[in-house]
């Protein structure tokens, strides 16, 4: 193994299994391929492993017109013409004409890198084929200019999907791929106690069991995700609430569910005898006075 | 190596290619196994499993192939001798076990852990049965079994267990699914989209404006095909009684389908059990908000992918017998077959999800058993799971 060993950094915590695909594709070289459901982090990833190997970090944010030879390079034919018209430069050197993409930044950094393809899903169905020349072998061909581009260093490459298209088979089995769970209440407090430091620990777990309450609820369109949780803390330490009104209350509902239905249906559920009850046994210690 | 590893997983239906097992024998020669099998599971899974849809399929594989193996021809190295020593404990009889019981398992855990690092020691690069020998340097009797176990803690149980937590059932793709699963499946229907049926009538910018610089500024007009989906469908759907306990998964599909709006146009039907000479406007199957079967065939051209939703479970007179529509008012002078025939050769493409599972199906064609087998010998059937609507939507692609 290199001496490259990815450990988590202090402000993000890596789950074993995680940490280890990610030394796995480092060691080996293949791209990681991350999916997961909105909120676990997968962006945040690709931050900390730079951070963890003090390697700088290159994000190619991937769009639905995002072409893979963007990612290589683009000659600025235009820019040519201009100045063939206004006479500023010589045109006939085209080597200041080519400008290179993300991937192609990677390539000729002096470092190591951390390249970041963020959600691939977004481009064309073709777009992760069109790339795995480059991808494996770790170079391409200008013919503008008849250069090849080497990667000096190989990259360690992150690759992030959201899964709304299926990426082509000649393309996944040259990646190592993780799928990022969705956090147990425990490593969630870990989470959240990354960010707030300071939290009350009373306040903390009942915020926890109020989240996974709504999370466990059947039918729910958008399920609140890390970030919304963050959000929600910071709400409620913001509005200085007590403790033993969240759960029995859920204040500031509105930062955890985003979608109508949702939201009625979490407030149905508070106020009818039914949810209150089960909420009661979730909530376990809170006592039926408290309810409002 | 672990060659059997790799067959167990195909015969999971987990899709592993050579090329990744190569990768994993590589991975495997740089010692990222870390030596124990847990670092193996975790390894093989990252190298080998390409979506969490097929996470339980591999535990459920690696399980099989690892709880029971015994011979070590299969094996290599350390992880041979991990196995081999970790899980014969797996099997010991209840009774072997009494002893430990009124232990507390952290104690249980201290000791076992002190005698493994010493056992280690004294075993280095000797015996294989490390289980074994472990034994003699306290000459306990009842320590056997445990040592073994506490072996399986640091490499073989811990993934063998982790393996048969199936953490990942919920992702398993042959699940039923919902509304966003649905929706990215149909949304697959776009790649459809023929583009050489179009005249090239739409102006490329980007393209123009290259083409005409590197001609030094003589115009040159770029033209490109419009990318638009020529997917036209027609969605019918049972809403018999039989349906009932499918009625969440069928609206589902019914939301996925009226929310993907990439498709040229989309239409819904429903039938109660059997297509006959009307289809109905809405699920409750009422003659007056009702239309001629035969003028929607008129209607929709053959180019309008047909996908039907049922059961396909009736009595065979509803399918087979003319006048055996189970509704008052709906007279057939054909039977329901007569009228599926005539949709299947209308409609050049069509598939028949069925929200029975597919092990319960009688083979298509098959006339005896009951009406799944007919009619499954007229439309290609598929299950109403994210894998049965995929391998519907590839049908529904190319030409039958």
């Amino acid at each position: 193994m290199t001496g490259n060993i990815y450990s988590g950094t202090a402000d993000y915590l890596v789950s074993e299994d995680l940490r280890n695909a990610v030394n796995i594709s480092i060691a080996l070289g293949r791209p990681l391929l991350i999916k997961g459901e909105p909120g676990t982090g997968k962006t945040m990833l690709a931050k900390s492993i730079a951070d963890g190997l003090k390697m700088p970090l290159i994000i190619w944010n991937i769009k639905s017109t995002t072409k893979a030879q963007e990612g290589l390079y683009v000659y600025d034919t235009v820019q040519r013409l201009y100045d063939s018209q206004f006479g500023d430069r010589d045109v006939s050197d085209i080597k200041q004409y080519i400008k290179l993409g993300r991937l192609g930044e990677a390539f000729v950094s002096d470092r190591q890198t951390v390249l970041l393809i963020d959600e691939i899903d977004k481009a064309d169905l073709e777009f992760p084929n069109d790339l795995l020349w480059e991808l494996d072998i770790m170079n391409f061909y200008i013919p503008e200019t008849g250069e090849t581009v080497t990667a000096r260093h190989r990259p360690v490459v992150v690759i992030t999907s959201n899964a709304e298209k299926e990426l082509p088979d000649a393309f996944l089995r040259r990646c190592i791929f993780h799928y990022i769970s969705f956090p147990d209440e425990e490593m969630m407090g870990n989470i959240v106690r990354v960010h707030f430091p300071d939290l009350e620990s009373k306040l903390l777990a009942e915020a926890l069991k109020a989240f996974y309450w709504i999370r466990s609820l059947p039918g729910l369109l958008k399920k609140p995700s890390t970030s919304e949780l963050l959000d929600w803390v910071q709400a409620l330490v913001v509005g200085g609430i007590h403790p033993d009104r969240v759960v029995a209350e859920i204040p500031f509902l509105g930062v955890l569910l985003k979608k109508n239905q949702d939201f009625d249906q979490v407030l149905r559920r508070i106020h009818s005898p039914g949810g209150v009850q089960r909420q009661t046994v979730w909530a376990g210690n809170v006592r039926s006075g408290l309810r409002t | 190596m672990f060659t059997g590893f790799f067959y167990t997983l195909r015969d999971e239906k987990v899709p592993v290619t050579p090329t990744e097992w190569m990768t994993l024998m590589e991975a495997l020669d740089r010692g990222l196994a870390g030596g124990s099998l847990s670092g193996f599971y975790y390894l093989a899974r990252a190298v080998l499993v390409k979506s969490e849809a097929y996470y339980d399929r591999f535990d459920l594989a690696f399980r099989r192939y690892f709880d029971g193996i015994e011979t070590s021809e299969n094996l290599a190295g350390q992880v041979a001798r991990w196995l081999q020593n970790a899980l014969p404990p797996l099997k010991v009889d209840p009774a072997g076990r009494l002893p430990f019981s009124d232990w507390s398992l952290e104690e249980l855990k201290r000791q076992l852990e002190e005698r493994l690092a010493e056992q280690k020691e004294e075993h280095h690069g000797g015996s294989r049965w490390i289980g074994t020998g472990g034994t003699s340097p306290f000459g306990h009797s009842g320590y056997h079994p445990a040592g073994l176990r506490i072996g399986g803690q640091s490499g073989n149980r811990s993934a063998v267990k982790v393996a048969a937590e199936r953490r990942y059932r919920d992702f398993r793709n042959d699940d039923t699914l919902n509304t966003r699963q649905f929706e990215v499946a149909l949304r697959k229907l776009r790649q459809l989209s023929r583009n050489e049926e179009k005249p090239p009538d739409v102006l490329n910018v980007d393209k123009t404006i290259d083409a005409t610089c590197r001609k030094g500024g003589m115009l040159e007009l770029v033209w490109d095909r419009p990318r638009k989906n020529t997917v036209k469908v027609v969605l019918m759907m049972d809403s018999g009684g039989s349906m009932n306990p499918y009625a969440k998964l069928c609206s589902q599909l019914f939301q996925a389908a009226s929310k993907v709006n990439h498709f040229k146009d989309i239409k819904f039907y429903y039938f109660h059990n059997c297509i006959y000479d009307r289809l109905f406007n809405d699920p409750f199957c009422l003659v007056k908000n009702s239309v001629r079967t035969l003028d929607v065939l008129r209607e929709l051209d053959s180019t309008y992918r047909l996908i039907l939703v049922g059961d396909a479970s009736m009595a065979p007179s509803e399918l087979l017998m003319v006048g055996g529509a189970l509704d008052w008012g709906v007279e057939n002078d054909e039977p329901g077959e007569a009228w599926l025939r005539r949709l299947a050769v209308h409609f050049t493409h069509s598939v028949w999800l069925n929200p029975i599972p597919e092990y319960m199906w009688p083979p298509a064609g098959e006339r005896s058993y009951d009406t799944i087998g007919i009619i499954r010998g007229i439309f290609p059937m598929f299950e109403l799971t994210v894998e049965g609507l995929e391998r519907a939507v590839n049908k529904l692609k190319v030409n039958r």
